[in-house]
């Protein structure tokens, strides 16, 4: 029943994603903007960007353009068609569905992010598999976490702003585990090393999602 | 919880304890110490900072959790009070321990791990207090206010486990400093450091009692004045009213 709900809302996200694209091409966009800009900031030859920093700065564009895309989430729907949600549907299914959505969206600006930074800005990363099913462990727990802040930030006046301070601190435990398994995947490291921080990013994930599950039926209800 | 709150015993030993805890702290014997010298007497100040900012904001957090499941201002007021009193015992700790930090280990801030998580801990509790103040109607504030508590509070926890993992800490008895039991050798320090702990978070407790009650007061007297000057039949301008009072009250 559940399941069947959120396919149905998932399918109408992606529909009404898919009829207006500008929003889509706006954010995809703003990737290779942010990109473009911090390659020409450094004013770099490709790939004479230490490995700490080619790091660090891969996943600072990836927060800022993960606030960004998933921000529009809940303030770009109507009131009213809010209102007409609630009638119909679960707030769970709102939830998973919305989560779902946004870690597809998540996905797609991943990886072009990824290809278009390591086109001008060099490519040192050795173990491509980690690196990857990093960068998937990471959309999941940026959108699940970023979700129910923008839905959290949607009911407020400037939620612009509050989107970026409330969204900032709770995700910084997630950025760190990525960041530190990001570093062992450039650096070609055994996949045991970093097995103990996978399993963390994992379990943050979790934590964050049935949080998540849990507290959305209140603050849909408001 | 209530009750307990508005009987004075643990008032009267709160300020027992504080006076201990400022005579015996400063001039009690302590170990003689290379480079800590008589700063080990910041063990009596700065330390039961953070035990007393970890249980009010945990006191918070549950108030929180009882707001969602029955939605009474009295609830939110609590939610509110202890958060505003962990933020305080906060900020005093990361003052005092920076103090600290620049005479022991050379410098205000070294990334250290625990003042990594103190200084992330402010981070979302001042937007939380940001969010309370952006919110207008009342009770979306108290109930947003309080998912957003209950939702931060979840994340900050694996922190606490993730961030020592990262780099070793400086403080004594992490990363190979020797602890406490290395330097108490015959229990004196804990003999002032345990009431001190008592004593400082009763006085977060005895401060936040005092905040909760002029807030009701306050909301009290809102709610008298609205029954007093708005004739009765005219909802609409009732509700402008209402969100013109009910700024916060600080």
């Amino acid at each position: 029943m559940l399941w069947k709900e959120v396919k149905l809302l998932f399918r109408k996200e992606v529909i009404l994603e898919w009829r207006q694209r500008n929003a889509l091409n706006g954010i995809i966009l703003y990737v290779v903007s942010a990109v473009f800009v911090c390659y020409l900031s450094f004013n770099l030859q490709r790939g004479s960007l230490n490995v700490v920093t080619w790091n660090a700065l891969f996943w600072i564009i990836m927060l800022f353009v993960a606030i960004n895309a998933i921000a529009k989430s809940f303030m770009q729907e109507r009131y009213g068609r809010q209102i007409y949600y609630y009638t119909i549907s679960s707030p769970q299914g709102i939830i998973l569905s919305k989560i779902l959505y946004n870690v597809l969206l998540m996905l797609l600006l991943a990886f072009t992010c990824l290809i278009v930074y390591a086109v001008v800005l060099g490519n040192p990363v050795q173990d491509w598999s980690l690196f990857v099913l990093n960068l998937l462990l990471a959309s999941i727990g940026f959108s699940t976490t970023l979700t129910m802040v923008s839905g959290i930030a949607s009911r407020t006046s400037n939620s612009s702003t509050l989107m970026a301070i409330l969204g900032f601190p709770v995700i910084i435990p997630m950025l760190l585990m990525v960041i530190r398994v990001s570093k062992n995947a450039i650096d070609g490291l055994d996949l045991s090393v970093s097995y103990d921080d996978l399993l963390v990013l994992a379990a943050i994930n979790l934590i964050v999602g049935t949080v998540s599950y849990i507290l959305f039926p209140y603050l849909w209800r408001s | 919880m209530n009750s307990l709150l508005k009987k004075s015993w643990w008032k009267v030993l709160a300020v027992v304890l504080m006076v201990y805890t400022i005579t015996a702290g400063l001039l009690f014997d302590v170990p003689r110490l290379a480079i800590l010298n008589e700063t080990i007497r910041v063990l009596y100040f700065h330390v039961p900072m953070w035990f007393g900012m970890l249980i009010l904001l945990t006191v918070s957090v549950v108030y929180s959790i009882k707001y969602l499941g029955n939605p009474s201002q009295k609830f939110d007021n609590y939610a509110l009070e202890f958060a505003n009193a962990g933020v305080i015992f906060g900020v005093l700790g990361l003052l005092s321990g920076a103090l600290w930090a620049n005479y022991t280990w050379g410098s205000p801030w070294s990334s250290d791990p625990k003042q990594n998580a103190a200084a992330i801990a402010m981070l979302i509790y001042f937007a939380y207090l940001i969010l309370r103040n952006s919110l207008e109607d009342e009770q979306q504030r108290a109930k947003i206010g309080a998912i957003y508590n209950i939702f931060a509070y979840a994340t900050l926890i694996p922190l606490l486990f993730i961030l020592p993992r990262l780099t070793d800490s400086l403080h004594p008895g992490n990363g190979g400093n020797p602890g406490f039991n290395a330097y108490d050798l015959d229990s004196k320090l804990r003999l002032v450091f345990y009431p001190a702990v008592l004593g400082w978070t009763l006085i977060g407790v005895w401060l936040t009692s005092q905040r909760i009650r002029i807030r009701a007061i306050n909301q009290k007297l809102d709610e008298r004045s609205e029954e007093e000057y708005i004739p009765t039949g005219s909802r609409h301008a009732a509700a402008d009213e209402q969100s013109a009072y009910s700024r916060p009250v600080k």
